[in-house]
């Protein structure tokens, strides 16, 4: 307990010298998230793996084509994750259960308290008050923290580009649509509406009333109200969650716990860390107008 | 004072639905053409005439709103001795924009409505016909298997990428 405070105390102390200001909410431990944070509840219940929500995300995210058409139902034969030109993925699961196979769309959930936030050292993270988790690859150094951090192993690094490196993930369509209000494109798409968009306050009592109401179709738990501090994503199922690919071992403490963890294993980088890649990011970046040495503001808008 | 008859032709004929029906003309519609506004399906015509041959049960798709009284015991405790209503079509109560923030905030100013979680207008036809289709173990329930895709549709679905590399190539 009291080493973690400790560093916890580094971490803090450390990153206000580096980055001059630090709008991370670590100290709290009991952030419920933004009051007016969306979100949405995937019901995989009615979720039939057309993979229409993974086409729609590659449109509107501009990503590159993929290695086979979204119609093709042989991905299924393997379990995918999501990567830097895939920020979706619907894997399949139960396959041989008399009820059916049961589908799982997966992406970023944006957490309300993300550990890949919390882990980035140069701001590159930003959560906004919409509730999307948003990355800005202009002041990325490129060091992964994030995708060791994050509990659901979603950051995807993209290896194309060596020069400058990007760290790509579901934005919660946050450029395009999120931000005037409009749902994401994979929600629009769903033809079963699998997917429902809304405040996050409010699909959580939606999603227990559809198990109130329906006992026999849901297993009694929404995922995602409660686990690593609460996401924005929220899903229900049929069946225990541990069965459809779901870290059930997660605790509902946020996971900024386990990063103090990781970086207590390194105490004396820890000291130089926010230096190191405050070095490295300026090497690499070759801005002139960064005569400071540091990159108090996330531009979010020059992506 | 207009029949009920022509407040149901006159839901029906509304927006994208339109509705063919004999000469011997009656409020119900033999046939539907669904999906009339589709980007990426073509439009498809319903037979409607043989659904309500095969179903008998009106209220079995058209809730409380139609014929026979409900059955669903969740949706009788309210709606057990409803009579009828004006709006009968699908589109009458399901939204075709359920998530759009004049939907999520008109539904927010009526936080006391049971039906919050009532679903959009695509969501609620394909739960209610592929629904129906897979528990009675027929008729369609594949996508291309009501509305083909057009040519949209392919270019959204990267169909001439099918096979271009196996499915499992290795990120790195
Ligand atoms: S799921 Fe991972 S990448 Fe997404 S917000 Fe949470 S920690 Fe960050
Ligand atoms: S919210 Fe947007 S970026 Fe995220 S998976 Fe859906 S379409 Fe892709
Ligand atoms: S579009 Fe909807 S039904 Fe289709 S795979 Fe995605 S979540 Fe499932």
């Amino acid at each position: 307990m009291k080493r973690r405070n400790f560093l916890k105390a580094c971490l803090i102390g450390g990153t206000t010298v580096a980055l001059g200001k630090t709008n991370k909410g670590w100290a709290s431990g009991s952030f419920e998230g933004y009051p007016e944070a969306m979100g949405v509840l995937v019901d995989t219940t009615r979720c039939v793996g057309c993979r229409s929500c993974e086409a729609a995300c590659n449109k509107e995210q501009s990503l590159p084509e993929p290695d086979t058409s979204f119609d093709d139902k042989s991905v299924f034969e393997e379990p995918r994750r999501p990567t830097a030109k895939a920020y979706t993925v619907v894997n399949e699961y139960e396959k041989k259960s008399p009820g059916g196979p049961v589908y799982r769309k997966m992406q970023c959930n944006h957490c309300n308290e993300p550990a890949c936030l919390t882990s980035c050292f140069v701001n590159a993270y930003t959560k906004t008050k919409e509730g999307a988790v948003i990355y800005n690859s202009k002041v990325c150094v490129g060091c992964r923290n994030c995708m060791i951090a994050c509990p659901f192993n979603v950051p995807g690094y993209d290896y194309d580009s060596v020069t400058n490196p990007v760290i790509k993930k579901c934005i919660l369509c946050y450029d395009t649509r999120l931000k005037v209000g409009k749902p994401p494109a994979c929600v629009e798409i769903c033809p079963q509406e699998a997917l429902t968009f809304g405040h996050r306050a409010d699909l959580i009592k939606l999603a227990h009333e559809r198990i109130r109401a329906n006992p026999d179709r849901y297993y009694d738990h929404v995922y995602g109200e409660k686990e690593v501090g609460g996401t924005s994503w929220l899903y229900l199922s049929r069946t225990e969650f541990d069965k459809i690919g779901f870290d059930t071992t997660l605790n509902n403490e946020p996971i900024i716990s386990n990063v103090k963890d990781f970086l207590g294993m390194v105490p004396m980088v820890l000291s130089i860390w926010p230096a190191l890649f405050s070095g490295i990011h300026l090497l690499s970046k070759h801005d002139t107008q960064q005569e400071h040495g540091h990159d108090t503001e996330s531009t979010q808008e020059d992506r | 004072m207009p029949s009920t008859k022509l407040l149901i032709l006159g839901a029906l004929a509304i927006g994208a639905i339109s509705v063919t029906s004999p000469a011997t003309a009656t409020a119900v519609p033999d046939s539907i053409t669904l999906n009339q506004n589709g980007k990426l399906y073509q439009p498809f015509s319903f037979d409607h005439a043989q659904h309500i041959l095969l179903i008998k049960e009106c209220s079995d798709c058209h809730h409380h709103t139609t014929g026979t009284l409900v059955l669903d015991p969740n949706c009788a405790r309210c709606h057990q001795n409803s009579s009828p209503t004006a709006v009968v079509s699908c589109k009458g109560c399901h939204s075709s924009t359920p998530f759009s923030p004049e939907t999520l905030a008109e539904k927010r100013a009526h936080k006391e409505r049971f039906h919050q979680d009532k679903m959009g207008l695509k969501g609620a036809m394909h739960e209610n016909c592929i629904g129906c289709h897979k528990k009675m173990g027929t008729g369609p329930a594949g996508c291309q298997d009501c509305h083909p895709r057009n040519a949209k549709g392919d270019a959204f679905y990267s169909a001439d990428r099918k096979g271009a590399k196996p499915a499992h190539a290795k990120e790195h």
